[in-house]
């Protein structure tokens, strides 16, 4: 330190011998005026001079601060943590290792949503130098560039939902792709430097990435991404002398991988021809993390009026741009317009209908708030949640089947008082405002008046209608859906029309491949609210998405909160969609597991990192946090070093996941 | 512009008003008292005008971050065309990148391609390292900015060294290569490897899933990739996939540099039996390859190698010395860097595929070379390059030309390498002594295998004065046991007898084109395409360094210099692409394998592409679209071009067959290497010759002559065949 601060006198008695140097490396209007003034004895502090001055101490306190943060240990941070909290214990990778824990199988990750960067490879005159630059991941510096440049780019053909003309936008390859989401935001690095420190390295772990825009079935026709994963599958089974691989999905991963060992034994034309023991063969476990099985009631919203919480991240990393004063609605339009032409969003529309999401006056779940357990609360909306919980234990019915209404006294009714007008034959009306709104046009627009009322006055869907709904609202997406996903229960699973791709990831369509010595593992976090029902309202906007979710509907007895019922979950998965396929309908030999595949479930609960040096925490159960959950980590490392689900302690639950699974009544 | 002028002013107004309180909220406290002090004083003392001077240094600063971001701002709101602007209105109209002059023609995607990249350009990322690499998992140590080279060059050294022993990771170490496109696309921030090719192969559709880079560890011998990372496996997989992903349409391979033996090397393994080989069958080249397209391949090595091992010296093999010359040529550890650098390379197995192959009979002996006469530059050169132009005057000068020995690869002193043969004393070095470990106390932290030779093995190995290709082997031999120990088991460096004696079979020879066949692909097309009319090392004079003590003894000796010979510097140069002599670049392709002979015995057709230098035209063309350098003719338009028609599905004879510029085929001429397979007979008269008395290397020589012209009075084609049987040398 005390060199340093010798330094900097040195410094700047330098800096006055070259004063004259001012005038060579000023700018000519500087220069003047400077020049003006030296000669005059430098007779008034000009505004220019202060500002001048100030700008300078800014920045050489600036570089000193940077200067000291560069000669700081990298591990100070972590010096900091323990002085505050106490030794902090060591990262699973490393603690593992001395437990003697090494390389076994091959490990494949396998992203979600969003959370895959894409980069450009082809594009129009506007994206001008951006080849091979990251267009969805990174820093998003195009976002607020160019905006509606970028809109472009990043949408997809609204008729074939591939890419449009002129237009090839590709998901980044490698390990990189998911490492981090954005600098900082770590997604998948953590269990990468976790995996390492036993051991594992580019040649046993691999990044299944695809682009998360389309359709599970497009990103082989149009990449051939399933044919990739499979050859790069056999291929770290082979070079690993036939140790097969753990398999490690996220988010929609876990669909798109449900997807993958349809295909991947399906017939040559349609599917992978890779022959009916394909996974037998090459896969030790799927160990899914905060799975969306049976789909997320935010998909719903997200879809219906571009407004769910977060399943567009867009709105939590631009809020300035999607929030921007002058054009919130058209923002949000052009927004929807983009997200409308991904067909991947509907792969997360609830499935399984009322059977699984309850009708109008039942539902699986129950509102205890999601905070009902052991707590550490920190935060205070928990908190809240928590003492209300105390006064409140005659739980109030809640209609969580009913995921979307229209006002607050519709959801509380009971069935029977709600009049019903049935909106599917309505008639839709001229385009609303056309030529105004003709840039961003949705599909709202060609609905007209009559169509949006009819849509309010059924006031109450069940996820079954949901799908109708959609069907009416954007009737061209919904095409593009019905040809790539399915959202039904099988009646009879041998029926041949099973045998067409649309249903492989849907659970409650497809059977599991038959590979008894394979184990499928569910891992979520749960103690955090999760969106499960919204209340509507319709909104008289000329240009604007005629339907908003009615943040005034609050209830504190109930779940409902701004306009939104939450249940159990990680904040977008809520546990029955993520748990119950392993809880109950894989659960031993049913008709969706004929091989008697064994099922484990390993939840997380949430706790909020103890202060904020440790960043996202180590015990969170966030979706996308979670990948930093030491247990979580700790687990995933013991399987790929060879352990088993009997190894680990079998299941590991926090939730009423049982309990609820047993409420529903599926054929098994 | 007159915009952002009133936006500046506005912003140079506010900041004042708001001056007193945001200086005391963004001052760290020591800071805080001089400034508020100084504050006040201005405000309340405004008659005393003491500029002083720390406020001229604050104000100083201040002005120069003005205008800092003032420039950047401009720099930013300009267009990024408009670099191109600028360049076409000095040189004219730029013509169209390939990639958009061969869309406009209706090319499109259609073979898979395949880069190789060579050594040095592929990117290294730390998986596990020791304490003092802390925080830098993932992080590149090779390529990218180097960042870690300046701030802890001990540690850097450590980990991107090897195994003295084994060749492969020390303990606790595990660097690895980067995979992905993004291994070679850029080396380092704005200095393009492969980028440029890969931007203009997707102009006309191509992407991730018909490009695949075959990143390999450079660091480590062929062999030893697959040992340890199963990256032979990898690039066989994934050329498999890309086929049949691709309606099976096969793979056009592009390897550049090292690449191109590593990729020989690859087609022998995948045809190889399992254990060894990758199990693809004798036909898997034929059935996934369509073309090779060679880019500067060093097939019969670089004598540029040898001064690197020998010295750690070549002008820049190690590029290193040109990413980082302020820590080399760091004034007080200069030498010792050079040292820690020759310790790093020399565990570098890859390093000593390079070495020149072949020995006297591709290289020249101590009185003869296939370039002689052949000098840089000889032809029509519009040169801009003040060397170039040096040596094309002085070339029309000597048209007598002196008479060059570029086949003494290592010379020490100047008289040595200009004198006739018989004049040289050259003392045995293979049996000298060697003597005791030189300062081996004082200098224990930058060993090097010098120190083991002792004083006597270092003179002995100066007075054995010339040394040839072959004679090198042995220098190196003895000089560095055991990196040649290492080297011996993964590369061979000769001429092969007889290609069906099973000892070929073992994967040492397979990136050596002299001992291996290429696989049996009548329909596969190899091109070796480089660039010509750049000076290139081909043989050096040394000196001993006086009074060594813990320095390198060996240093070329930069005084020698001849104005009538290619001699610079200390070392002799010929005509090549600045890396790459022509003569090791083309041989193979100009009559190594042309036709059927022994080395490609299913006539795969090759063809030389050969792109004359011509340096940039001013700065804003970068590194030139014409250059014919090593690496930035990865930039070169024309070689883009090629390399796009050929992936479109053209073939060498769409293109235009050969193309050369330098005189490759009179230089191949020359050459004396058996080609036509040899017969039965031939063979039992081989054995025969083994009886013939092998006195003295040359009086046998003109006993083989006078043998070979008796035995082969025709020829194949015409071609000159024969060659020395390694029994006689």
């Amino acid at each position: 330190m005390s060199l340093l601060r010798q330094r900097k006198p040195t410094g700047t008695s330098n800096a006055t011998e070259s004063d004259p140097n001012i005038y060579q490396e000023d700018d000519k209007k500087n220069k003047a005026a400077s020049k003006d003034k030296n000669p005059k004895k430098q007779k008034s502090w000009s505004c220019i001079d202060s500002c001048c001055w100030l700008i300078g101490w800014i920045c050489v306190t600036w570089w000193f601060l940077l200067f000291l943060y560069n000669a700081i240990p990298t591990s100070f941070n972590q010096y900091v943590t323990e002085a505050i909290t106490g030794p902090v214990p060591d990262p699973p990778g490393v603690k593992l290792k001395k437990e003697g824990l090494t390389v076994k199988h091959p490990v494949v990750f396998v992203p979600g949503i969003v959370t895959g960067g894409l980069e450009l490879w082809e594009g129009h005159q506007c994206a001008d130098g951006l080849f091979r630059k990251r267009l969805w991941g990174g820093t998003f510096g195009e976002v607020y560039k160019r905006p509606l440049c970028w809109v472009e780019h990043m949408s997809l053909d609204n008729e074939t939902g591939l890419d449009p003309s002129g237009i090839r936008v590709r998901p980044v390859s490698g390990l990189v792709a998911a490492d981090y989401f954005a600098p900082g935001y770590f997604v998948w690095a953590v269990l990468i430097a976790n995996l390492a420190n036993i051991g594992y390295e580019e040649k046993n772990m691999y990044m299944a990435a695809y682009d998360w825009r389309l359709s599970f079935q497009n990103t082989e026709v149009r990449d051939q991404t399933l044919s990739r994963i499979k050859s790069n599958i056999e291929l770290m089974v082979a070079t690993n002398g036939g140790k097969k691989a753990v398999i490690i999905p996220h988010s929609m991963g876990v669909l798109y991988f449900l997807h993958f060992m349809k295909w991947v034994e399906a017939p040559a034309p349609m599917g992978g021809g890779g022959g009916p023991d394909w996974c037998a063969k090459h896969i030790k476990a799927v160990m899914n993390i905060g799975g969306p099985f049976l789909g997320v009631p935010k998909a719903v919203a997200g879809l219906f009026s571009a407004e769910a919480k977060d399943v567009a991240v867009a709105r939590a990393i631009t809020p300035g741009f999607l929030d921007h004063d002058l054009f919130p609605h058209q923002t949000l339009q052009h927004l929807m317009r983009m997200t409308r032409t991904w067909d991947s969003t509907m792969s997360m529309i609830p499935k399984g209908g009322d059977t699984i999401w309850g009708g109008l006056d039942w539902s699986p779940e129950e509102c205890h708030s999601p905070s009902r357990k052991r707590q550490i609360a920190n935060d205070t909306q928990i908190a809240n949640e928590n003492g209300s919980e105390v006064v409140v234990s005659q739980i109030k019915h809640v209609n969580y089947g009913r995921v979307i209404s229209f006002g607050k006294d519709v959801v509380d009714a009971p069935s029977s008082e709600i009049e019903r007008i049935d909106f599917r034959d309505a008639f839709k009306g001229q385009s609303v405002a056309n030529s105004t709104c003709s840039e961003v046009w949705t599909e709202y627009h060609e609905m007209g008046y009559g169509g949006i009322k009819a849509v309010a006055e059924f006031k109450a869907y069940t996820a079954g209608l949901i799908i109708d709904l959609l069907h009416f609202v954007a009737p061209k997406m919904m095409a593009r859906g019905d040809a790539h996903f399915s959202y039904g229960i099988a009646e009879n699973l041998d029926n041949p029309e099973y045998q067409h791709y649309k249903y492989w990831s849907n659970p409650l369509e497809t059977t599991l491949p038959t590979a008894p010595d394979m184990e499928i593992y569910s891992l979520y976090g749960v103690g955090l609210p999760t969106e499960r029902a919204y209340v509507y309202k319709l909104t008289s906007a000329e240009c604007g998405i005629p339907f908003q979710i009615d943040t005034s509907a609050d209830d504190e007895d109930s779940c409902l909160k701004d306009g939104v019922y939450s249940v159990d979950g990680d904040e977008t998965v809520p546990v029955l969609s993520a748990g119950f396929m392993c809880a109950k309908g894989w659960r031993g030999k049913t008709r969706f597991n004929p091989s008697g595949i064994r099922t484990y479930i390993r939840e997380y609960d949430h706790s909020p990192p103890a202060n904020l040096l440790e960043g996202r925490g180590t015990l969170s159960g966030n979706h996308v946090d979670i990948m930093g959950n030491f247990a979580l980590i700790e687990d995933i490392i013991r399987v790929a070093a060879g352990a088993t689900g009997e190894d680990l302690g079998g299941n590991q639950v926090y939730s009423d996941i049982f309990k609820w699974s047993e409420k529903i009544n599926l054929q098994l």
